[in-house]
């Protein structure tokens, strides 16, 4: 046996015997990857919508207020249960419901007259829950719709609509404007008054829509030949991704425990070349980088019917350079540590803020601008971005080769540092 | 002629002189015991000699001839006990000797043999499938011996290969020692134990704050002492009349 392979066996049979090592990196990374696949890869196809818990409170009781609930109520984004404003207040600050919407006395009346622009706007309270402040925006947006909707039918078909109308003529005779504007207006409000009085009016009027959006989406999600988003392959790129990086992290405070144990005067009085010795413990991290991402997308595969549609030999590409990657990392982390325990929370928090802004965890559009183009520096991006590549999104292989190429690179750059700063001198 | 020769080896850490000018010499088949309080430069000179640190100035020769970079055969002619357990405690026995037979590329039935003449020595042979960390500090120090004789070295360096032992495991060590040196080994020894120096070496070498103080047989060393201090003494009385009664850091 070559010192090579002696140095290659050697890692993997510490790395096996050791039952701790094996579980946190093959066990945890399944278990948290199908946790959070679970959650991005939404609803299933029996399962419900999850909705947001809305609690309302009409004080107005008015046929405007009384709309506005029965629509929020039909809405399937939101879970919506009526009740007291001090009841409503209380379900938010506990927690039980992300955003409570309070209907003040008299909303209707003043809407209706807001609505053409001659009354004040009267607000709707909505206290909220500030740990939850996406679900604050969505139901902003959701009830600005059913507000709208609920107002304009009203003011164009409604009693108080029909009402508002018989009082603002006089008041438009009254004033003071333009003669010719006046007679137009006034002739536009006759027509509405006419429209209302048809014997078939009232008939209609429980059918009547109001403002309503003058569009719909068709929305195309923009997967591999058009096969369902599979949230599992991104989910458990990531936490390939980070696991493997934590193993290689301990490689790397394991090569500073073997200097410490007295291990490295054993290597290093042997005649073994300094880049063998580095190339053993490269090698033996791929292979065992390697194999947590090949265990993981195969749990991945049979379990959650994860698919690699961009091409086999794409995805080996990429695996194999983030296998190089972490394994040159863990390199790293044995040049430039000290001592194992301060190697091992300063790599934990690396690897941690790697995989943040890699885009392991959350989509990185919630960083910020500047945050978002300083991912371009984050091995882990490149990883997840060549592994989704390869995945889901099925691109060809040729949309592996500029992520492997980086990932190359960053191995190179790692190496290169370590062999640079390595302490070979055994004092 | 020496097998290996330590010519005016110096080495300084920062501003700390560890080794100063260090020179002796050791023959196959001889035990030289390398002795000296904390801090002297035992430790830093069988650094040198192993390869391990480069010195400032002065050379090792092996058989008369410096070592070239880490990969010179010449150094398949050293073995190396450090002081550290310097083994893989997950690891069975075989597998530690096995994976250190290997960086010396032994392999097959050489590797095996070699294995097992080791592990005979060291009377470990019936332990040798069972993990290292399963063994108790006399063992471990025991099989730290063999994994520095698998590639039947001609220098056995060895830096206080019995700190920490019971009497029965240090008793066994002696005897490994001894049955090294009949077969021709020549065997550089760091101690801190003078009772140990007393019984296995044929030269002693005092070494403190660097430099070597008094290079001789025992019996040179108690008459050297016994000239100034009347009467034979024993090896601790040399030792300190040499080093000094003040502590060490």
């Amino acid at each position: 046996m070559t010192p090579l392979l002696a140095l290659v066996r050697k890692d993997l049979l510490l790395f096996f015997n050791d039952r701790r090592s094996v579980i946190v990196s093959f066990a945890v990374p399944i278990a948290i990857a199908s946790f959070f696949g679970s959650i991005f890869n939404g609803p299933s196809r029996n399962g419900e919508r999850a909705r947001i818990a809305v609690v309302l409170v009409d004080q107005d009781d008015s046929t405007i207020s009384k709309a506005i609930v029965a629509s929020a109520q039909s809405d399937p984004n939101l879970k919506v249960t009526a009740t007291d404003p001090e009841a409503a207040r209380t379900a938010v600050r506990r927690g039980r419901a992300a955003v409570a919407v309070i209907i003040p006395k008299g909303f209707g009346e003043a809407a209706g007259a807001a609505f053409f622009g001659n009354g004040e706007k009267p607000s709707l309270d909505m206290p909220y829950d500030p740990s939850r402040n996406t679900e604050l925006a969505m139901v902003r947006g959701v009830m600005t719709q059913h507000v709208m909707e609920a107002v304009s039918r009203e003011m164009f078909g409604g009693a108080q609509g029909r009402t508002h109308i018989e009082q603002i003529a006089p008041k438009i005779e009254a004033s003071g404007m333009d003669a010719q504007q006046k007679q137009l207006l006034l002739q536009m409000l006759q027509s509405v008054r006419r429209y209302y009085d048809r014997p078939e009016a009232n008939a209609q009027a429980q059918n009547r829509g109001g403002i309503t959006m003058p569009y719909t989406v068709r929305e195309e999600p923009m997967t591999a030949a058009g096969t369902a988003y599979n949230g599992y392959a991104h989910s458990f790129s990531g936490m390939g991704i980070q696991f493997l990086l934590f193993a290689m992290a301990n490689l790397g405070v394991e090569m500073l425990l073997e200097r410490q144990r007295g291990l490295w005067k054993r290597l290093r009085s042997a005649p073994v070349s300094r880049l063998t010795l580095l190339l053993g413990k490269g090698i033996s991290g791929a292979i065992i980088s390697l194999l947590i991402l090949g265990v993981c997308f195969a749990f991945a595969m049979i379990v959650f019917g994860v698919r690699i549609q961009g091409g086999l030999l794409g995805f080996v590409g990429v695996a194999v350079a983030c296998s190089m990657m972490a394994s040159t990392f863990g390199i790293l982390v044995a040049a430039l540590g000290n001592t194992p325990a301060t190697a091992r929370g300063v790599t934990t928090l690396a690897v941690l803020m790697m995989v943040m802004l890699g885009g392991a965890w959350v989509p990185t559009f919630i960083f910020p601008a500047w945050l978002q183009q300083l991912t371009v520096i984050v091995p882990v991006r490149w990883a997840v971005d060549g592994l989704d590549a390869m995945t889901w999104r099925g691109i060809g292989s040729s949309g592996a080769i500029l992520p492997s190429r980086i990932l190359l690179g960053f191995a190179a750059a790692f190496s290169v540092v370590a062999a640079m700063r390595f302490r070979w001198e055994e004092s | 002629m020496a097998i290996l020769d330590v010519r005016s080896l110096r080495k300084s850490f920062g501003r700390v002189v560890a080794v100063d000018e260090v020179s002796f010499s050791l023959e196959a088949g001889r035990l030289v015991g390398l002795l000296g309080p904390n801090g002297a430069g035992k430790t830093t000179t069988v650094s040198m000699i192993a390869g391990l640190v480069t010195p400032d100035k002065g050379e090792v020769l092996i058989a008369g001839r410096t070592l070239q970079g880490d990969t010179d055969a010449g150094k398949r002619r050293i073995g190396l006990v450090p002081q550290d357990l310097a083994l893989y405690d997950e690891l069975s026995a075989r597998d530690n000797l096995r994976f250190f037979g290997a960086l010396y590329s032994l392999s097959g039935a050489a590797l095996d043999t070699a294995i097992a003449g080791a592990l005979e020595l060291v009377e470990l042979a019936d332990r040798a499938r069972d993990a290292v960390k399963t063994f108790s500090g006399g063992m471990k120090r025991r099989l730290n011996l063999a994994a520095g004789l698998l590639h039947d070295p001609d220098i056995l360096l060895l830096d206080e290969p019995t700190v920490g032992v019971d009497p029965q495991s240090r008793n066994a060590i002696f005897g490994n020692l001894e049955t090294l040196k009949r077969a021709g080994k020549a065997l550089l020894y760091t101690t801190h134990y003078m009772e140990e120096a007393e019984r296995l070496a044929d030269r002693i070498v005092v070494i403190d704050h660097g430099k070597v103080i008094a290079d001789d047989t025992l019996d040179g060393l108690q008459m050297r002492v016994a000239a100034v201090a009347g009467g034979r003494a024993n090896l601790e009385t040399v030792f300190l009349t040499l080093t000094g009664r003040s502590l060490r850091d």
